[in-house]
């Protein structure tokens, strides 16, 4: 059998590597495993997780105060009718899909470097679609009758309209929170099992052995093991893509100017993997520094980042032109002054805010010292992110501003619930991260020593 | 699995420090007769099931090809029978049973239930949730979740016999041979 080069681990000058050099099955395991088990609580930690809580805590009492007095106390009205809640879920939802394509996409393309910073990716979709999925219920007014939605055999002998864009949200959305939680979920039973073994804490033990389900790596269970995460790799890829397509639905099935658009579909998937990639940046370049993973997310791992990010703000700069010239193509008057209200109406600053965002600001990363300088990653990473959340604004509130009739039109204006029930969901996310940093292993353990030059096996004679 | 025998031995288990030594060490044990062993590693290896005379043709894209096909086929019969016949919703005056609107669920419940046939399969098939295992029984086998490798052979086996087989093993050179208590 020949040896399959495997250059990507083998130190070469000015291209570093996905894993540095020197380590062994012991010492990954060691490393990643000791942050859990053996690090403790530390105060930066302590710190980090005392603030998130308290971003939760607003987001409790701003949802408490929603259910006591209604959906009266965001700024939503006639004719913007949909405010944050949509705009906050478009966001989350969108940022979401980066893991799902970290996780699935790059395996199914056998790029290695993944390895390192796909469980916390994974982590971060599932944080994120809990965050996007709270936002359509709180904003249905009555969130206890959120069942009504779902096909059940009521007494009042109706069914939901499965004609209904924002129906098939719901079991998109739910779909993809439960393959998530799959995918991440059987990812982690190695991990588990290693934490169980090396745990010295008996309850830890007792806790990470009944997650860990009696894993004991046998070869055929390995086998299994990998044709299932084949599989669901396989079916999570065209999920994220729908994903963010049915929820591009929500807007393009309905005829309002700015919305009615067949580009919304791939833009708003591109859109979304942007976002993403924004947050995986801003997660992993403050977890190497602090956990010292520089070893296992090396410079590598951000420079290709850095060039998903640019590529993807590419495809949305490109939606963004799109719709522009849709709207003059089309001669179609509403649209045209849909587009020119954007540009030149009352929310022009967000909007040229936006292209300032996603447009201008991530051209630097042609240069290859932005891309190999961390707080410039990190800055443009932040920038990205708010870049997409004003897009998400732009498409929402513009065009539902602008009604056909001028006697119709409206303003939206944000109250300071809007705002708490956002950062409040930055609370949930937060807090959900630091528990999962702290319990679970942040980088896959087995999968690290997968790229370790001995874990091939070496056969001479060949195979029967 | 394999039922326990009367015997408290359940196997023999030899430790090794590489894959590559594991994989030629199932192999010789395949070689020379052994069927009823297994072999552990803290990562998959590839060649290891072939080694031991596993045959990778298995179940589980069968079952999970039949989750997506039984997810495709309840997932649009489900709204074709709420919509179209059990509740008839007439929506824009479009038909009764407008299918290309009911493609986005249809096609989420496929995805929904093939993912759940892949990990309940592959779990179900593996025989997990299983805590207890006498593989768990040689304090030792901890190390199988960080950087050894092991092979057992099972008592159950038609070739077992306590004496030659430990001699087998240890003719492999591996790191250590424990006695598996069952």
């Amino acid at each position: 059998m020949t040896q399959e080069p495997r250059t990507e681990i083998t130190e070469q000058p000015g291209e570093p590597s996905i894993l540095a050099p020197g380590h062994t099955f012991a010492s990954v395991s060691d490393k990643i495993g000791s942050i859990v088990l053996a690090r403790g609580t530390r105060l930066g930690w302590l710190v980090g997780f005392t603030l998130s809580f308290l971003l939760l805590m607003i987001l409790v009492l701003s949802i408490s105060v929603l259910l006591l007095k209604g959906v009266g106390i965001w700024g939503v009205n006639i004719p913007v009718g949909w405010g944050f809640a949509i705009i906050n879920f478009v966001w989350w939802i969108g940022i979401g899909h980066a893991g799902t394509l970290i996780s699935a996409i790059l395996l199914l393309l056998r790029q290695t470097w993944r390895t390192s910073i796909n469980r916390f990716a994974e982590a971060m979709t599932l944080f994120a679609v809990a965050c996007a999925g709270l936002f359509p219920l709180i904003h249905m007014g009555r969130p206890w009758f959120f069942y009504w939605m779902t096909p059940y055999p009521s007494t009042m002998g109706l069914w939901p309209n499965f004609r209904s864009p924002l129906v098939w949200d719901v079991f998109a959305v739910s779909t993809y929170g439960t393959v998530s939680l799959l995918f991440w979920f059987v990812g982690l039973i190695p991990d588990l099992a290693t934490l169980r073994d090396r745990s010295k804490n008996r309850a830890a033990r007792k806790i990470y052995g009944i997650l860990a389900m009696g894993w004991r790596g046998s070869a055929v269970h390995w086998h299994r093991y990998e044709v299932a995460s084949l599989l669901l790799a396989g079916l999570a890829t065209p999920l994220v893509v729908s994903v963010h397509t049915v929820v591009s639905f929500d807007f393009t099935i309905g005829i309002i100017p700015g919305w009615h658009s067949t580009i919304f579909p791939p833009y708003f998937v591109a859109g979304a993997i942007y976002a993403g990639f924004a947050m995986v940046l801003l997660i992993a370049i403050p977890l190497r520094a602090v956990y010292g993973l520089q070893d296992f997310i090396t410079a590598k791992h951000l420079r290709n980042m850095a060039k998903v990010l640019l590529a993807t703000s590419m495809i949305v700069s490109y939606g963004y032109m799109m719709e522009a010239f849709f709207a003059w193509y089309s001669g179609n008057p509403y649209e045209k002054s849909m587009i020119l209200s954007r540009m030149t109406g009352p929310y022009a600053w967000i909007y040229w805010m936006l292209l300032a965002c996603n447009l201008v600001t991530p051209q630097l990363l042609w240069f290859a010292r932005v891309r190999d300088s961390i707080p410039g990653l990190f800055a443009i990473s932040l920038v990205v992110s708010l870049g997409m959340w004003l897009e998400r604004f732009v498409i929402v509130v513009t065009s539902l501003s602008r009604d056909f009739l001028p006697s119709s039109w409206g303003m939206y204006y944000p109250t300071r619930w809007d705002y708490g029930t956002f950062l409040g969901s930055i609370g949930l996310f937060l807090t959900l991260l630091f528990l999962f940093i702290r319990f679970l292993p942040m980088i896959s353990i087995f999968e690290m020593r997968t790229l370790l030059p001995e874990a091939e096996v070496e056969e001479h004679g060949g195979r029967h | 699995m394999v039922a326990a025998t009367e015997t408290p031995l359940y196997g023999l288990m030899a430790e090794f420090t590489d894959a590559t030594a594991i994989v030629a060490a199932a192999r010789k044990a395949h070689c020379s007769g052994y069927r009823k062993m297994d072999a552990f590693s803290p990562f998959p290896i590839e060649e290891l099931g072939e080694a031991l005379g596993y045959h990778t043709r298995g179940r589980l894209p069968k079952l999970v090809l039949a989750g997506g096909l039984a997810g495709c086929a309840l997932g649009f019969a489900l709204q074709y029978w709420c919509n179209a016949v059990d509740y008839p919703l007439n929506i824009g005056g479009r038909p009764l049973n407008s299918w290309p609107s009911f493609i986005p669920i249809t096609f989420e419940m496929t995805i929904l239930a093939a993912s759940l046939a892949a990990v309940l399969g592959m779990l179900a098939l593996n025989g997990l949730p299983r805590p207890y295992h006498p593989v768990f029984n040689v304090p030792e086998f901890r190390l199988a979740s960080r950087d050894r490798f092991f092979l057992c052979i099972e008592a159950s086996d038609a070739k077992f016999d306590p004496d030659a087989t430990r001699s087998f093993l240890e003719g492999l050179s591996p790191g250590h041979v424990y006695e598996v208590a069952s």
